[in-house]
């Protein structure tokens, strides 16, 4: 039975109107990789705060060995051990990878950098944990997944005994994630612990021996991952039993509202389908198979270099999104925040924005229209926000995408291409992205869903075409469509768990 | 407590305001004069027709450098006209205005063809724009205007000097076109972040282009007025101005990095610098320490207003 290096006890922290943390309490063992879950809003990160010291709970305890801390100060975490690996990384893209490791920590010989030591620490220190990195390259040319591999060893040359990872496998494809999962255990055996905060049960049963589950800002439940599944979990973490079923589809006509033929691109290439009106056709493939891009290309956002594009059986010419949106079409990008929605904008008016045509008075907004068009969406969508000017930025990952929905319902898209629309958010709030979508082929609009996650393709799509190296591999109809035969086709995909793996056990 | 922050906040500069408005009423007999008061309009009439066209450029995320040349330029072209070739004072500030549009278009397909930072594009021309009106005017004042072309500069309607009411109509027209118009909020959107702009069908480029041949056409308008003004054409006129705009605009609320911001922000920002200006000179301040005043002023105001909008992020 390791012993336990961290405890918090009673945490309790209040926003004025808001309880974020109440009488929370949490601990961590030696060497223990530890799953945080909890929907949006439950807490996770204002617990990880108070760890991290970026706040000063209003009571509580932090028991660390035999010492008892009310708070941290954000330098004080850092001394005792204590690191947040964070989604966006804190590293310098110009300098290379010792430069980074050692920023802060230089390692000096008569005032100046000794290059030389430092070098040599990083390399010892990427051996360790089994990076395959040479220390002078430059951050700027790594990818996302080897960039996250540094900020973890910097953590471990910084002697951290407390790895906290955020959401870490969110950018990462199936291959990296095998790879951080590697990394992971080659932690464990240093004796560092992890606590691990994912979206994705899947990898909670492949990683954790114990799991915590918070809800509105209390402490639900601590359990051992080999004792729960993935039913259970969810129902801990929405408060309710939840469907973990998918509405029902089969609203397709017989009637092709959309066909490509030979789409070329850069990174695929001679791409031809269809799609029906009302059908959901998902695209499945590994990261990089070029299922972004084929999306991007119909939707205008990216050049085409060849191919036609048929919308209600006519021939089109699409140079930019502007022409796409015309005819009909609406993407949803991956990248939300950088692509979909307008952070320092109001609700209103990233929900309008595709659609100013429609709510003009000669050539003047009419606000009267706009307030109608707004209300009417939220209301049906469901969206939260206190009122139409409140600013995006301010409003849960779900809601956000619930407003990307909403700007292409009020542009009257018919054709949406929906790109990852449930990544990063919260369970519940995908349940409602799904039902929103069979709503939306049960009035007539078409879907086209890329998502890596294979269950939800599997289980909201009418067919799935799969790609690999930017070419279309086969096609599986809803009735004949397994995980295996997906990955089979997708080539070097494996099934992840829904519990506990054999290995943890 | 929290509520007051977020008045404060929000309300602000227009606390700054009033209180500048306040203690120079009471330091000095001759500031609440109706005499005064038109002075004041009237004086900063150009720079409030300029910073329309600034906001504009700044709530895209963009800078507009070249708007003080673009000034004296305007100035020159019409005087030119006017004197040199006789031309009719209307028709002269007809091709003013043009040339001063050219330079707008020059700045904006720079920017969105050549892809170099507004910051660089308009900075190049400043510097080239004046040195082209040193070359026209040999870097000699132009006088001798036609006696009706004073009227834009001096003259009255009713109670109104013409350049405040210009001032009005152009406040009104950005008014306006900001929250009335699909332009208006597309300049917000493009600010806000130009690839989600794209993708949600808006011609980022188009828009960014059209936004600086308006700045320098309002910039242009400011220059006639100017020049009617002084009624002589000096090839230094309009030096600095840039610095003047740019400061009121970000004095209003504009956020230097786009997308955020309001109009009528942006009106209270001018008034506080033709008050704060105008406020000086009666007292009889020296005009070393205006300048530093000024600067302070700025950075106070601003500061105040992002340290309440931190903390109560926080909060």
């Amino acid at each position: 039975m390791p012993e336990i290096i961290l405890s918090m006890q009673d945490i309790t922290k209040t926003y004025p109107g808001v309880v974020a943390l109440s009488n929370v309490s949490f601990n961590i063992k030696k060497g223990e990789v530890h799953g945080l879950l909890g929907e949006n809003g439950a807490g996770k990160s204002t617990l990880i705060k108070v760890l991290s010291g970026a706040i000063k709970p209003d009571s509580g305890k932090i028991i660390l060995g035999d010492t008892v801390y009310s708070h941290f100060e954000p330098r004080k975490a850092l001394d005792l051990g204590i690191v947040v690996i964070y989604q966006e990384l804190n590293l310098i893209p110009y300098l290379s990878v010792f430069e980074n490791i050692f920023l802060g920590n230089e390692i000096m010989k008569h005032k100046l950098l000794d290059d030389r030591v430092m070098i040599e620490k990083t390399r010892q220190i990427l051996k360790n944990l089994q990076i395959n990195i040479d220390p002078k390259q430059k951050i700027k040319d790594l990818s996302i997944a080897y960039q996250q591999m540094i900020e973890i060893a910097k953590a471990v040359s910084q002697k951290a005994n407390i790895i906290i990872m955020d959401e870490p496998t969110a950018p990462l494809s199936k291959t990296e994630v095998d790879n951080l999962f590697t990394l992971i255990d080659n932690l464990k055996k240093q004796n560092i612990s992890i606590i691990y905060i994912s979206h994705r049960l899947e990898e909670v049963f492949a990683l954790t021996e114990r799991v915590t589950v918070l809800r509105d800002g209390k402490h639900i439940s601590t359990l051992d991952t080999c004792s729960t599944n993935r039913k259970k979990l969810i129902s801990l973490m929405v408060g309710r039993e939840i469907a973990d079923t998918y509405p029902p589809g089969g609203y397709e006509k017989n009637k092709k509202v959309l066909e490509v033929e030979g789409l070329t691109g850069k990174k695929f290439k001679d791409i031809s389908f269809y799609l029906k009106e009302g059908e959901i056709l998902g695209i499945a493939g590994l990261v990089g198979a070029g299922r972004t891009e084929v999306g991007r290309a119909i939707f205008g956002a990216d050049p085409l270099v060849k191919g036609k594009i048929f919308i209600q059986g006519k021939e089109v010419k699409i140079s930019s999104p502007k022409d796409s949106i015309n005819l009909g079409l609406g993407l949803m990008p991956e990248d939300r925040k950088e692509q979909g929605i307008l952070l320092k904008l109001s609700v209103k008016h990233n929900v309008t924005l595709a659609a100013l045509k429609s709510i003009l008075k000669r050539t003047f907004i009419s606000y009267r229209s706009e307030n109608n068009i707004v209300n009417q969406y939220i209301k049906e969508l469901g969206i939260k926000t206190p009122h139409l000017e409140q600013k995006a930025m301010f409003l849960s990952g779900g809601n956000q995408q619930k407003i990307v929905l909403a700007k292409w319902m009020a542009s009257k898209s018919k054709i949406l291409i929906f790109d990852e629309p449930t990544r990063g958010i919260d369970v519940g709030a995908k349940q409602e992205i799904y039902e929103l979508m069979r709503k939306l082929t049960r009035e007539g609009i078409s879907i086209i869903m890329i998502s890596s996650e294979m269950p939800e393709l599997i289980g909201i799509s009418d067919r799935i075409l799969v790609m690999s190296n930017g070419e279309i591999k086969g096609e599986l109809l809803k009735k004949e469509v397994t995980q295996d035969k997906v990955l089979e086709l997708a080539a070097g995909f494996s099934g992840l768990p829904e519990e506990c793996s054999d290995e943890v056990k | 407590m929290r509520l007051n922050r977020k008045i404060t906040s929000k309300y602000g500069m227009l606390f700054i305001l009033i209180a500048l408005f306040i203690f120079f009423s009471l330091s000095s007999k001759a500031f609440l004069t109706q005499q005064n008061i038109t002075n004041i309009l009237r004086q900063f009439a150009m720079l409030g027709v300029s910073a329309v066209g600034m906001t504009f450029i700044i709530l895209t995320g963009g800078i507009d450098l070249s708007v003080g040349s673009v000034m004296g330029f305007t100035g020159v072209i019409a005087a030119i006209g006017m004197v040199n070739f006789g031309l009719n004072p209307f028709i002269a500030c007809l091709f003013a205005l043009l040339s001063s549009s050219l330079v707008g278009a020059i700045n904006g397909l720079a920017i969105t063809k050549f892809k170099i930072p507004p910051l660089i594009a308009t900075l190049g021309m400043l510097t080239s724009v004046r040195g082209i009106t040193y070359i026209l005017t040999g870097g000699l004042p132009i006088f001798g205007f036609p006696e009706s072309f004073n009227f834009l500069g001096r003259g009255m309607i009713g109670p109104l000097p013409v350049p405040v009411l210009i001032m009005i109509l152009i406040f009104l027209l950005g008014w306006i076109v900001l929250y009335k118009t699909r332009y208006g909020r597309h300049l917000y959107a493009i600010g806000g972040n130009a690839e989600v702009a794209r993708l949600s069908g808006i011609s980022v480029q188009k828009n960014l282009f059209f936004t600086y041949v308006l700045s320098a056409l309002f910039t242009g308008l400011a220059g006639i007025i100017m020049l009617s003004r002084l009624n002589s054409c000096q090839p230094t006129t309009g030096t600095g101005f840039e610095l003047d705009v740019i400061t009121a605009v970000v004095l209003g609320g504009i956020s230097i990095a786009g997308g955020e911001g309001s109009f009528i922000g942006v009106v209270i920002g001018i008034f506080i610098i033709g008050i704060l200006t105008n406020g000086m000179i009666l007292m009889n301040i020296y005009e070393y320490y205006q300048q530093l005043i000024k600067g302070l002023v700025l950075l106070l105001a601003v500061g105040i207003d992002q340290y309440y909008k931190h903390s109560g992020k926080n909060t």
